[in-house]
């Protein structure tokens, strides 16, 4: 009797182990950019090429990045949230254009709307790289002083928005 | 006719056949390229190392870590500058820190515990079985087997 309720407790264990992998996304690896510097870039802005954009000059602000390509499948998912989220004006939305053409990135706009300040143009990833990005798309939230305090990796849900990014724009903003 | 075609086109194929180009200009970067992507995880597919991976990521990367072998970096710095934008995670060989603990010696942990757990066991299962006891009439028996003479119950009934 005491060996059938260790070999089921055992049992049990392991289900619940296995469960429990089952249960986390591989996919979320912790960033270690959380509370670092934003790397710096000066890149061109999308619509109008003669003027550059740079997180730099965003000091003083909360603000998102959203890294985003006309080719990402699961940015069509996020989008009408961004718009929505920008029409709200409770947080600027700056684009990062990732490995883009830029025609294509701009008819992407035309058709499902901008939701961004400005976007920079990463053409050939280097700065997505600095930002550790590896699955578009990915948002960052940084702070007054330039620091990256979350990172979204893959398409902000609803949840995502109204329960950890504009709670921590608002305490941010304080 | 067909065949004698064939046959031509046998003997003509080689011909088009180039010299393999070399891989890349500086050989010695390329396999010391080859060697740190080994130990790079490519974060798209997360099963492949950075080497092997076709992904887009992937290139870009190599093409970063050709470039720092270019500019004179070491491996070490190399390994640094990933680690620094993707974690710990992208290593293949995590440095071992407090955050790495359970992953580096948990295994050990384990065998440890394995080992404890079966020598408990053996120990507690040797005190529980006892020697099977003998009945009077078997132990002399055993006495009389012992001291060479044979048993009287067996010779009586062979009697």
């Amino acid at each position: 009797m005491t060996r059938l309720v260790l070999v089921l407790g055992a049992f049990g264990l392991l289900v619940l182990l296995l469960a429990i992998g089952l249960s986390l996304d591989p996919r979320e690896v912790p960033s270690p950019l959380i509370n670092k510097p934003a790397p710096a870039f000066e890149l061109p802005q999308l619509d109008q090429p003669a003027e550059k954009l740079s997180p730099e000059a965003l000091r003083g602000k909360v603000w998102l990045l959203n890294v985003w390509a006309s080719w990402c499948v699961s940015c069509r998912d996020e989008h009408p949230l961004l718009v929505q989220l920008s029409r709200t004006k409770a947080v600027p939305i700056y684009g990062l254009n990732y490995k883009d053409s830029r025609d294509d990135a701009l008819a992407w706009l035309k058709q499902f709307g901008n939701p961004y300040v400005a976007s920079a143009v990463d053409a050939d990833g280097r700065i997505g790289i600095d930002y550790g990005v590896y699955g578009v798309p990915e948002t960052y939230v940084i702070d007054r002083n330039g620091v990256i305090r979350y990172k979204q990796i893959g398409p902000v849900t609803r949840e995502t928005i109204e329960q950890k990014i504009l709670p921590l724009v608002k305490k941010l903003e304080q | 006719m067909r065949l004698v075609l064939f046959a031509l086109w046998l003997v003509a194929a080689p011909g088009f056949a180039q010299e393999a180009r070399p891989l890349a200009e500086d050989e010695a970067a390329e396999q010391r390229l080859v060697a740190i992507a080994e130990e790079l995880r490519c974060l798209v597919c997360q099963n492949e190392s950075l080497a092997a991976s076709p992904a887009d990521l992937a290139k870009d990367l190599r093409r970063q870590i050709r470039e720092q072998i270019k500019q004179g970096q070491s491996n070490d710095e190399i390994l640094q500058y990933m680690t620094s934008r993707y974690g710990d995670f992208v290593r293949y060989r995590p440095p071992f820190k407090a955050t790495t603990l359970l992953l580096w010696l948990g295994p050990f942990v384990l065998l440890v515990a394995a080992a404890g757990g079966l020598g408990w066991y053996v120990r507690q299962r040797r005190a529980r079985i006892q020697p099977a006891a003998l009945s009077p009439e078997d132990e002399a028996r055993v006495a009389a087997l012992l001291a060479g003479d044979p048993p009287r119950g067996a010779d009586e009934k062979r009697a």
